[in-house]
């Protein structure tokens, strides 16, 4: 029992990491910008196939991580400049709608160039093998995801708390109107941020595709789990986001996981089996309406 | 955006619109394009969704992202009461409207304590449990969906001809358009329209800012399961992709093409959107491509929408 509740919990921290890096890059074009972008999960579906194309091509995982994470931090610029400047200054009925466009687009295009079929991509030989930690054992490659996660995770830290484009950052997203009245180049920040925001989607991406499907569709659920991530953490900050990735990964990992077993405990065999996994899946929305009731503005609010 | 005001070319279009309406089966008919009643009326069970999310968007504010939850748990009311054995139309669809109505209130009444960004993602959280409990609730089907093997009646009448059933979605449209035409110009309309356009000035001269708001939610999420009772009808399913978030945005999608806060903006973005699905899908496989493309010209040209197209606003 101990056994399966750590590796849950290990499973949940690598989970809870990687909706850090969309929610992240998410939270910031939201609460510097006030934009909303419908189609970051779309930047990370087409991070996962440059990828995964570019590793086929190299037959290598890390030299296909680094060209898609690049390519895809491009592809950001091109749409940042072309399509999202435009965007800042509309409401966000026209921000959702435009996004939701370059959903339909990315999704269409996608499948147009590779296929309906999902695409396969394998995690780097050396790591395929379990390794034993306290006497239990655990995929060696979802360790080095959950390093990857955490030394972003500091990077973004040290990023956006001590250096002075952080500084701009936080100052963007508390006030954005005196920001550039204190001669900020705020358009030049915002594309800075969108594009480093889709680097993360393409790294999140990279990373997670060799322990889920490369496929067309992937970008939406992951997308609704990071806006819940950032609406419990709070718009526009980075500690709200990591907080909430690490409650959102660990208590939907864990209810999965453990709920049915629990429920079983308690209610007859046949109630269990509907409600188990039906309450597992309806937690983290369950948490998010329970956060907004008793925090409208999330756990840590970027404009307090 | 100003208040809504009847142009004065409305009503004699909308006759018009309806005379055209009542004689399209016989049409059809002869025309031998009797495949095509079936498509007519989903896009008017679709004209009837978007209206209603257009009450609750461009009447009364409020950007829900969620409203495919209230469009979904109609279908499945309709389902549920066929699998109960219950057929007659005039006791389905009053239930549908009252199950949806009722849970828009409870979702409106947690949803409205936030604003903007916050109101957008809780109703699509809300949405989204909605969806995953009738996934897993297996008596109801699970991912499958619960099917409808025979259409119900109306008042004796079956609807299991098309031709019927076309006319029940248009009679449900005509009322549903002439209840919104009378709201947004009654008392009623005015203060939730004055509370879009200013909602502290509203709170301030004493008006229940938050009772306004939520019974103009329920009242969308009510005619939104109508629509949805007369969508599984039709299909002879309710399933759980009609609560998907995806449905939802296409439904904001309609309202937006259409025109936000124009009494026909929903029923002018569906019509839009689904022809252009029908018409687009025929020579074009990825079709998807050119609608995406169709919306970013849309958002970047056209702001307000196709209806705001024709002519100047109506004050």
């Amino acid at each position: 029992m101990t056994q399966l509740f750590l590796e849950q919990a290990l499973n949940g921290l690598q989970f809870g990491l990687m909706l850090f890096l969309l929610a992240a890059g998410l939270t910031l074009v939201f609460g510097i910008m006030d934009c909303i972008n419908l189609a970051h999960g779309s930047l990370y579906m087409v991070g996962a196939y440059f990828v995964a194309a570019a590793a086929q091509a190299a037959d290598s995982f890390w030299l296909g991580l680094g060209a898609g994470i690049a390519g895809t931090a491009v592809l950001g610029l091109l749409l940042e400049l072309s399509l999202f400047r435009q965007l800042y200054r509309r409401d966000h009925l026209a921000q959702v709608l435009a996004t939701f466009a370059l959903i339909l687009i990315a999704n269409e295009t996608v499948r147009l160039v590779w296929g309906p079929a999902p695409l396969l991509l394998n995690p780097p030989e050396a790591l395929a093998g379990p390794v034993e930690i306290a006497g239990f054992f655990y995929p060696a490659y979802r360790l080095v995801i959950i390093a990857f996660g955490l030394a972003v995770a500091g990077l973004l830290y040290l990023l956006v708390a001590k250096s002075r484009v952080g500084m701009w950052v936080r100052a963007g997203a508390s006030n954005r109107e005196m920001t550039e009245a204190l001669g900020i180049n705020v358009r030049g920040l915002f594309t800075a941020v969108f594009v480093f925001g889709a680097a993360l989607c393409a790294l999140a991406g990279g990373l997670l595709g060799p322990l889920l499907a490369v496929q067309v569709g992937m970008g939406e659920s992951v997308l609704i789990l990071a806006f819940v991530v950032i609406i419990i953490g709070g718009i526009g900050s980075i500690r709200g986001a990591l907080v909430g990735a690490l409650i959102v990964g660990t208590v939907d990992t864990l209810g999965r996981a453990l709920l049915p077993t629990l429920l079983r405990a308690l209610l007859p065999a046949d109630a269990a089996a509907t409600l188990g996994p039906a309450l597992a899946s309806i937690l983290i929305y369950l948490l998010m309406a329970g956060i907004l009731f008793f925090k409208p503005q999330g756990l840590f609010p970027a404009r307090a | 955006m100003a208040f809504y005001r009847p142009a004065r070319w409305q009503k004699p279009v909308a006759v018009v619109v309806l005379a055209a309406l009542l004689a399209l089966p016989s049409l059809l008919e002869i025309l031998d394009q009797g495949y095509y009643i079936g498509f007519a009326t989903r896009v008017l069970i679709f004209a009837l969704a978007a209206s209603s999310l257009n009450l609750v968007l461009g009447f009364g504010g409020m950007v829900s992202l969620g409203h495919a939850a209230f469009f979904g748990v109609g279908a499945y009311v309709a389902a549920i009461c066929h699998q109960a054995g219950i057929n007659e139309g005039l006791l389905v669809l009053p239930l549908a409207m009252a199950v949806a109505g009722l849970f828009a209130l409870a979702v409106g009444a947690v949803s409205l304590r936030t604003r903007g960004v916050y109101f957008i993602m809780i109703t699509l959280a809300f949405a989204q449990m909605t969806y995953y409990l009738f996934v897993s609730a297996s008596m109801w089907g699970g991912d499958d969906g619960l099917p409808i093997y025979e259409r119900m009646h109306l008042a004796g009448i079956s609807l299991a001809g098309d031709d019927a059933l076309f006319f029940a979605t248009l009679g449900a449209l005509t009322a549903s358009m002439l209840l919104f035409s009378r709201l947004a110009q009654a008392r009623f309309g005015r203060t939730i329209q004055a509370i879009r356009e200013n909602e502290t000035r509203m709170e301030a001269l004493g008006y229940p800012v938050f009772r306004y708001r939520l019974i103009c939610f329920a009242l969308g999420g009510a005619v939104a399961g109508l629509a949805g009772a007369l969508l599984a009808n039709l299909t002879g399913l309710a399933s759980p992709n009609l609560l998907q978030w995806t449905q939802s945005g296409t439904l904001l999608v309609m309202v937006i093409i259409g025109g936000v806060g124009y009494l026909w903006g929903g029923v002018v973005g569906a019509v839009v959107l689904l022809l252009l699905e029908e018409v687009l899908l025929a020579w074009f496989d990825h079709w998807h491509i050119a609608l995406g493309l169709l919306l970013l010209a849309v958002v970047l040209f056209a702001p307000k929408g196709v209806a705001a197209l024709f002519g100047k606003r109506h004050d």
